[in-house]
């Protein structure tokens, strides 16, 4: 089910004092089971983009087509397009409500006007993709968990949707290191064992180097480059101008290219350079 | 204690529940003045609930906490104690509450009671100091997270403080707002001689202090430069803590046999020992 973005341009409080084009002329196309990763600065328009990816927003002009079906077109059953494309908010867990984990992730295949059955079934398939015990957990208020715990709560009552494309906005965002490694695997997960489509935005450049197929960088409501990250994290120039970087390997690389060593452009991730740096010195150090 | 002993934690123990849930068990912790201490543990470690004993928000259930001489179990010394040590929350938006920027930094000073002549020259530095005083005028809402938490900071600097203590105040923010927040902090404590306790669960932000307390279960389990801290990768491992990419990759790399220094935190660090061992000729 790929995902069309066709000269996407969204404007706020158009015709008022307060018009701000947030993002202008945008296009690209989100593949069946890739795992798309969207950074750029605050306000560079990403969360508009992906708000478009499942309705919540109408373009300005361009176009949005899901499995080539126009999102806003006259007719369009937006509801089930909307249920195969999940959104994950910033903050999601600021949105529980229930009174206990299993009634709030049934919200969603509640609506959807599953039976009973198939309701409980989702919610205990979503709780075990976010790693959460049914047996432990279902019954629990989601108020007493930690602040990770009631992000997995959240993004559960999503995945209960059986959504095909996953979309996800800066999940990690005040998290501690365990909190996003959970999430992060997570995410993963879904997208290597059960072939989700995955768009994620995020500012760290060192998780998205790990983690996606693809990434889009956004710069001032437009896309600045498309590529994968080993072309992306190449440009290291532009990626600094834009102000969001490289991971730390990359940065390591140039350094040592200044420092005169001999490091090929193509390494961003630790194992990569890991490997590199030891290969290089195990072959100086040699045995003659 | 010494004399530049700023903020005493004397075996501290807080709990909840009356005594149910321990979140602190015989802490003790020693300031000095000037210091940049970074605090760092996963959620739930206690970080935050030290946090609060340290203005007094919270009064420890044993031991005792001393700021700038003063007990923070003390009722008459609430005011004074707050005063010289300020506090940085976590979400922006939860702690601005006027609707003028220089209003709202104004409104600590008429908590104290600073008649208004000195509080707008004070004000005015203040905000100088953080590097917002083009947005004085503004409407606090249309400010970015990292400047609404540079105006909390001018708010605590106009009163004057001794410390300041920024509770994961980074950790809503963006890369750039994250930079800019703890940027401003760093040139108050190097200008002002400001102390800081910087709780975060950033690494490349702990890295940069001049020491580091790591907590794990409501205790200290590692307290020392960061250099100290970071090259026991296991132990932070096994506390579910991160240690910078640099000093993970030069622990592994020093596993596989490779003679570099245990003390790399930086890019910059592991980019001339490296290419020190890569380049022989050099």
């Amino acid at each position: 089910m790929p995902i069309e973005i066709k000269n996407l341009t969204h404007t706020y409080s158009a015709g008022s004092a307060f018009q701000a084009t947030a993002i202008r002329d945008v296009s690209l196309t989100i593949n069946d089971g890739e795992f798309v990763a969207i950074v750029g600065h605050t306000g560079s328009g990403k969360s508009t983009l992906v708000q478009h990816l499942n309705g919540l927003l109408k373009p300005t002009s361009g176009q949005i087509l899901v499995d080539g079906e126009d999102l806003n077109a006259e007719g369009t059953n937006r509801r089930a397009i909307r249920q195969k494309v999940g959104l994950v908010f910033q903050y999601p867990e600021y949105q529980l409500f229930e009174e206990t984990v299993a009634r709030d992730i049934a919200f969603g295949p509640k609506n959807q006007g599953l039976n009973p059955d198939e309701i409980d079934a989702r919610v205990r398939r979503a709780m075990e993709h976010v790693h959460l015990r049914y047996d432990k957990y279902a019954e629990r208020s989601p108020f007493d968990l930690s602040g990770g715990q009631m992000r997995r709560v959240a993004i559960a009552g999503v995945l209960a949707m059986a959504p095909k494309v996953l979309v996800l906005d800066e999940p990690t965002a005040g998290l501690d290191p365990m909190g996003r490694d959970r999430i992060l695997d997570m995410v993963r997960e879904l997208h290597d064992k059960e072939g989700t489509t995955i768009v994620m935005v995020s500012h760290s450049m060192d998780d998205v180097a790990r983690l996606c197929d693809r990434m889009v960088v956004m710069a001032k409501g437009s896309v600045a480059a498309i590529g994968t990250p080993g072309e992306i994290f190449r440009q290291a120039e532009m990626m600094q101008s834009i102000g969001l970087g490289v991971p730390e390997a990359r940065s390591l690389c140039i350094k040592l290219q200044e420092q005169g060593v001999d490091v090929p452009d193509n390494l961003y991730t630790p194992e990569q350079v890991y490997d590199f740096i030891l290969s290089k010195w195990k072959e100086l150090n040699k045995p003659c | 204690m010494n004399d530049r002993t700023q903020i005493l934690v004397d075996h501290v123990s807080y709990s909840y529940d009356g005594g149910e849930t321990i979140v602190l068990d015989d802490v003790s912790l020693d300031i000095k003045a000037g210091e940049f201490v970074a605090v760092l543990g996963h959620n739930g470690c206690g970080k935050s609930t030290l946090a609060k004993l340290l203005n007094g928000l919270y009064v420890p259930t044993k031991g005792s906490v001393h700021v700038c001489g003063m007990d923070t179990a003390d009722d008459d010394l609430v005011l004074p104690i707050r005063q010289r040590a300020g506090m940085i929350f976590q979400n922006p938006d939860n702690q601005i509450v006027a609707s003028i920027v220089k209003e709202d930094v104004a409104f600590g000073l008429e908590n104290l009671g600073i008649p208004t002549e000195e509080m707008l020259p004070r004000i005015e530095s203040a905000l100088n100091s953080v590097g917002m005083i083009q947005f004085a005028d503004s409407a606090p809402h249309l400010l970015s997270g990292g400047q609404k938490q540079r105006v909390a900071i001018a708010g605590i600097i106009a009163m004057q403080p001794n410390i300041i203590i920024a509770d994961e105040s980074t950790s809503m923010l963006d890369p750039t707002g994250r930079k800019d927040v703890l940027d401003t902090v760093k040139m108050l404590n190097r200008q002002k001689g400001i102390t800081v306790v910087w709780i975060t669960h950033f690494m490349e932000e702990a890295a940069q202090a001049d020491r580091i307390v790591v907590m794990n279960e409501g205790k200290i389990v590692a307290n020392g430069t960061p250099g100290d801290v970071f090259h026991d990768v296991e132990k932070m491992r096994a506390i579910h803590l991160d240690v910078p990419h640099m000093a993970d990759l030069s622990h592994r790399l020093r596993k596989a046999g490779m003679p570099l220094p245990e003390s790399i935190l930086t890019v910059d660090e592991m980019a001339k020992e490296v290419a020190a061992l890569l380049c022989p000729s050099k």
